[in-house]
């Protein structure tokens, strides 16, 4: 019987399956757009192409953050407070926290090609960081344990004030730069964009976001399953080693 | 709101009447504060470098040593599950907030005067009239905001398991831009590489927009983060 169950709760719905052959199909498009089908950039060369992979994911962990604050704020807000708010506030951490590593790391191998340094101390690239620790903070007090509320309280009201930190931290930085360097590398980028290579951004951007949702459902139902066994593990073990004993 | 502060001052003298009797910060964590600056002293190994840093580096120091108070302040809340009792109790989570918030505040600016003074003799650091004037300012202006972050996130990671790991991780990105405005202010305020006094005070606005700000939502906040 526990094994129908099992069987039965799986994170797969028709609408993610759907969602998911789209969203692959999406990735392999921009896959050979980005790496054969534009044409490499007049100064940066074939570098570019990370582009096609850094825009993408930042946006996209910038939307994973503004939706995990206004979940907590769902959250919060009495009339609709719910743990479904919580879970996708923190499924949609967890992804925008991969997806800003991501872009890091893209950021700064592009850096290291391009600018000759994998690191400037400009006010985006700065908070950017910022940001990253600090939802690796949230995500760290989602797990430190109590009651499904408790959780979801306390990781609620953190998630808005990283909303009130996260544009202290960028103007502090900006100002403190403006003190310090003399020009800044990420300005020179006004170069105007050849139509291929901006449709393949745009093409990336939508494909991430598709990701997004994508990974957003399923991890927001496991979660919904973790606390489903929270709840109900420990009694229906209870109940399993009560049977064993009545058997034997 | 009179019992709100009635509460504050009660609970901030208790904090620190425990100070008094068991000499934590002033035998453990100050002594910490100023191996450190010793150690800063080592890891740069040159004066001229020494003298250049040395702002940043007593604001380093404090907010390493924040930390620490912060961690000792709650561990006085959870040891006998006074804050929970505090609470079961009705007392006012706001009043709680602003006296620990005081108590450690008090315990701050204790600290950055040492720190101040091993800066002068370690670093040769030098203060004129006009830069004590913005050095005092900008310690309290920044002691508020640092007090109130490290209240706010305190009170979220106590009683956790794991809270010594988990609120340097929470409170460090928070508390930069006071290390920003704190240092460049103690710069002026030093005269560090000629740089004047005067220019100086306009950090201070950071530093106020960092203390109000989170001396309000703390007070707001600090009550559904312990409230369990």
């Amino acid at each position: 019987m526990t094994t129908r169950v099992a069987r039965d709760r799986v994170t797969g719905t028709p609408f993610t399956r759907g969602l998911g052959i789209v969203t692959i199909a999406g990735i392999v498009w921009l896959v050979i757009f980005g790496l054969f089908v534009t044409p490499a950039d007049v100064n940066q060369g074939e570098t570019v192409r990370i582009m096609y992979a850094h825009v993408p994911g930042a946006w996209l962990a910038y939307l994973a953050f503004i939706v995990t604050a206004l979940s907590s704020a769902m959250y919060l807000w009495r009339r609709t407070r719910s743990l479904t708010w919580d879970r996708i506030a923190g499924a949609s951490a967890e992804i925008g926290v991969l997806f800003m590593g991501i872009s890091l790391v893209t950021g700064s191998l592009w850096g290291r090609l391009t600018w000759g340094t994998f690191w400037t101390w400009d006010a985006r690239l700065t908070t950017t960081a910022f940001l990253f620790v600090t939802y690796i903070g949230y995500l760290a007090v989602r797990n430190l344990g109590g009651t499904h509320h408790q959780r979801a309280r306390r990781s609620a009201v953190l998630a808005l004030l990283a909303v009130l930190e996260i544009p202290l931290v960028h103007f502090s930085v900006e100002i403190w730069n403006s003190l310090h360097q003399e020009a800044s590398v990420a300005g020179n980028t006004d170069v105007t964009m050849d139509g291929l290579m901006l449709f393949t951004l745009f093409l990336g951007v939508i494909v991430f976001t598709l990701m997004y949702v994508w990974m957003l459902l399923h991890r927001q139902r496991a979660l919904t399953l973790e606390d489903m066994l929270d709840d109900t593990g420990l009694d229906r073990a209870l109940a399993a080693r009560r049977a064993e004993a009545g058997v034997s | 709101m009179k019992s709100m502060l009635r509460t504050a001052r009660t609970i901030a003298s208790k904090d620190l009447r425990i100070e008094l009797r068991s000499r934590v910060v002033t035998n453990q964590v100050i002594p910490f504060a100023a191996l450190v600056m010793i150690l800063f002293a080592f890891a740069l190994d040159s004066d001229a470098v020494l003298e250049r840093v040395a702002p940043g580096l007593v604001w380093l120091a404090t907010i390493f040593s924040v930390l620490f108070i912060v961690a000792r302040s709650f561990a006085l809340e959870t040891a006998d599950g006074a804050l929970e009792a505090l609470r079961a109790a009705g007392v006012d989570p706001m009043g709680i907030f602003l006296g620990k918030t005081l108590a450690l505040a008090t315990q701050l600016i204790a600290l950055e005067a040492v720190l101040v003074g091993a800066s002068v003799v370690l670093y040769r650091a030098d203060v004129s009239a006009s830069g004590g004037v913005l050095l005092v300012t900008t310690s309290v202006l920044a002691t508020v905001g640092l007090a109130s972050v490290g209240t706010l996130y305190g009170g979220l990671a106590a009683g956790a398991k794991g809270r010594e790991t988990l609120l340097p991780l929470l409170l460090l990105p928070v508390v930069a831009p006071v290390l920003i405005g704190a240092t460049r202010a103690t710069e002026s305020a030093f005269g560090t590489n000629g740089i004047d006094v005067s220019e100086g005070w306009p950090w201070l606005g950071l530093l106020a927009v960092f203390a109000v700000l989170f001396s309000v939502v703390g007070t707001v906040a600090f009550g559904p983060l312990v409230d369990d």
